[in-house]
């Protein structure tokens, strides 16, 4: 057991304890502030970081490191990094609007929310005043990590189970919606298609890019072969095949 | 478990003067940047000599300067920003990879308890009963600096390249977290130092009326895991031949695209350290840590005083090698077929291996040696039989001429079998023709 485990069970505060304290502290709350007040979706995941970070330490300093280890490895590194990458495919750009659409409403927010904070607080610390944690040492007593599997696995095995039951089934459900049947002669493998390539009737070299040796950039403008030939290869199969007329090819005179 | 005099307890941590720590701290952030000065030359050279070329040999004695130059070269560079950034993020990206591959170095344990001014200390900067996670978190958090790196820059190849190792990380580390469970549960601590005095305590075994230690070391006890383990790691790690996420020929750089200057070389930094250190952590849970290996351990004194930190030194460097090899060996994978890889072979594997190994675990009556011995036998026979089973005899291929004329008739058109390709009038010429590359050079340059 680390010193630090010892002296939170036994209740007091150590400096390193309150130093550590008093500087992450404010920063979980900037995280918290900045993850509301952010404009960019993306930097509002990472206010949020942030702040779980700044909570993953306070559990460690609470003589409850694994729990403050594994805040940090599945909420901030899996799960926030999950939000992550669906943000940034939603694009670097798509700020919020800040048109109100409800008049006043961020004033009552901001007030309501005060307000919920300041009752929450007040009765925590009315609750708690003068009260010391009695049992940590008891809990720890075999160590942090067996604690915690001594009473997963025996007290609330049930309950444990059941919450992976309903994980699992959601991950089920998920991979039932995603899955796609294949029949087996749908299945090809590298050696025929290999072959399919290469079979007489097939060019097997790549398409030629639409506008290439053509007069327009358009992907309707079919490539151009070197004998001057047209190539409907080079053209997606909806599109209908366009040429240009002479006054579409002539400049525009925006070049002027 | 038996610990030894010289073993650390979590105890024995937490109890230096500040400037003990200090050094400490100092030294492993000094091993995490000097490993990275030689980590490259190690493997420009290494690359060179299978590739039959000499690779870096002019700055310094045999090329070692050459990472330190190019760092100097780096540092004098324009650092560009791109007008698309975003400037805050895209400033602090590569620290944040730096930070994490650095700290996970703090609780790699070098050596045993040693002798330091007078204070009996641990060669370790700390060491909690939570290490390992904290190796994980490290790791876990590392992907940050990259898939922020490759959002900030605001352009279309790096946040390709951010995407895929934000996936490619959290699929393979659900691996690596899985081949750790096995090492916890036959160690029964999560402390890096408890994990290497478990690995020393290896159960005597009776070979012909002599007593022989049974090996200690998880990387036999737990093969398929320390095997799963060190794939997870070359994957995490974004090494090739898992490299999707800098891909080359798909990426231009993948997420440090645009970057350049001293940003550029703190993602080298951070590539570097986290190679090497993924090396430590892989000695630490599988290696024997410290610990001497088996002809050197019949001297008495291997596992004590400063002697482990040279053991510990040649397994990482070992390892490092590993990776060079593997980079210098494997073709890249193509993306779909990595993640099916780590989805549908890692995962599976790893999970009937813990749920055997936990039954294993759980038989009563069998004391760990007739355990070690009714697994380890037919297991190591098993291996050999693979190894040595005869091959079946192929069957006769159709040569090359009747492949090519059981071709239907308007085939893509082949050149014909026979081509003599005479040789190119200009080799003569240009090595007649060209200086020799550097008279006064080392006696590298011979290979030339």
């Amino acid at each position: 057991m680390t010193t630090s485990t010892v002296l939170a069970a036994a209740g007091g505060v150590s400096g390193g304890e309150e130093v550590t304290f008093w500087i992450l502290a404010p920063l979980a709350l900037i995280g918290a502030i900045g993850m509301v007040a952010a404009r960019n979706a993306v930097h509002s995941a990472l206010w949020l970081v942030l702040t779980m970070l700044c909570l993953g330490v306070f559990y460690v300093l609470q003589a409850g490191p694994f729990i403050g280890m594994v805040q940090i490895i599945v909420y901030t590194g899996a799960i926030m990094m999950l939000f992550l990458f669906v943000l940034m495919l939603v694009g670097r750009d798509a700020s919020d609007s800040l048109i109100e659409t409800l008049r006043g409403q961020r004033v009552a927010a901001i007030v309501l929310g005060l307000g919920f904070a300041g009752l929450v607080g007040g009765a925590l610390y009315r609750a708690l005043e003068g009260t010391t944690a009695v049992g940590l040492e008891q809990a720890n007593a075999e160590g942090n990590v067996q604690g915690i599997a001594r009473l997963l696995f025996t007290k609330y095995v049930f309950a444990f189970e059941l919450t992976s039951a309903l994980l699992i089934t959601a991950a089920v459900g998920a991979m039932v919606l995603a899955h796609i049947e294949r029949r087996k002669q749908d299945k090809v493998d590298q050696p025929s298609t290999m072959r399919a390539r290469f079979a007489p009737g097939n060019y097997p070299g790549p398409k030629p890019g639409p506008g290439v040796f053509a007069t327009s950039s358009s992907v309707a403008t079919p490539a151009r072969l070197p004998d001057g030939r047209l190539t409907d290869r080079s053209t997606p199969d909806i599109l209908p095949v366009r040429e240009l007329t002479a006054q579409e090819t002539t400049l525009k005179g925006t070049d002027r | 478990m038996r610990y030894l005099a010289q073993d650390p307890t979590l105890a024995d941590f937490g109890r230096d003067p500040w400037w003990l720590v200090l050094g400490k701290i100092v030294f492993a952030f000094a091993f995490g940047l000097l490993a990275t000065l030689l980590g490259v030359w190690f493997e420009r050279r290494v690359v060179g000599y299978m590739q039959v070329r000499p690779g870096p040999n002019q700055v310094g004695p045999f090329g070692l300067l050459q990472t330190l130059a190019d760092g100097l070269k780096m540092a004098f560079k324009e650092d560009i920003l791109p007008k698309a950034a975003d400037k805050v993020v895209y400033f602090f990206a590569p620290t944040i990879s730096v930070i994490c591959a650095v700290t996970a170095l703090s609780v790699v344990p070098f050596g045993p308890m040693v002798s330091i001014a007078g204070h009996h200390t641990p060669l370790q900067v700390t060491d909690v009963p939570v290490a390992v996670l904290l190796l994980l978190a490290c790791s876990s958090m590392g992907v940050y600096g990259i898939v922020l790196g490759g959002w900030a820059s605001g352009s279309t190849y790096p946040l390709l390249g951010g995407l895929r190792s934000s996936a490619q990380m959290i699929s393979y580390e659900v691996a690596m977290g899985l081949s750790i469970v096995a090492v916890f549960m036959t160690a029964g601590t999560m402390s890096t130092s408890g994990i290497v005095a478990a690995q020393g305590d290896g159960t005597q075994l009776t070979v012909f009326g002599t007593e022989i230690p049974a090996p200690g070391w998880y990387a036999i006890l737990l093969l398929p895991s320390f095997i799963i383990f060190f794939i997870a790691t070359v994957g995490e790690t974004n090494r090739a031949p898992f490299d999707l996420p800098e891909a080359e020929s798909e990426l231009v750089a993948g997420f440090m695209t645009e970057y350049s200057s001293l940003k550029f070389a703190l993602f080298m930094l951070s590539e570097y350290v986290a190679m090497v250190t993924m090396s430590a952590v892989t000695t630490t849970l599988f290696l024997g840590g410290w610990r001497a290996p088996w002809p050197i351990t019949l001297w008495e004194g291997a596992n004590s005083g400063w002697w482990p930190m040279l053991w510990f030194f040649g397994k990482v460097i070992a390892l490092v090698f590993v990776f060079v090899w593997l980079r210098g060996t494997l073709p890249r994978l193509r993306y779909d077929q990595f993640m099916r890889f780590g989805w549908k072979v890692l995962l599976p594997i790893n999970l009937v291996w813990i749920l055997v190994l936990s039954g294993l675990r759980s038989i009563e009556d069998w004391d760990s040696r007739s355990k070690l011995i009714a697994v380890g036998i037919p297991a190591g026979v098993l291996l050999i039989a693979t190894l040595f089973w005869p091959n079946r005899r192929p069957q006769p291929k159709p040569t090359t001429q009747e492949q090519v004329d059981s071709r239907p008739y308007g085939s893509f058109p082949l050149p014909p079998m026979d081509l003599q390709v005479p040789p190119s009038p200009r080799i003569t010429r240009v090595v007649a023709e060209r200086e020799p590359a550097n008279i006064v050079a080392g006696s590298d340059s011979r290979e030339v």
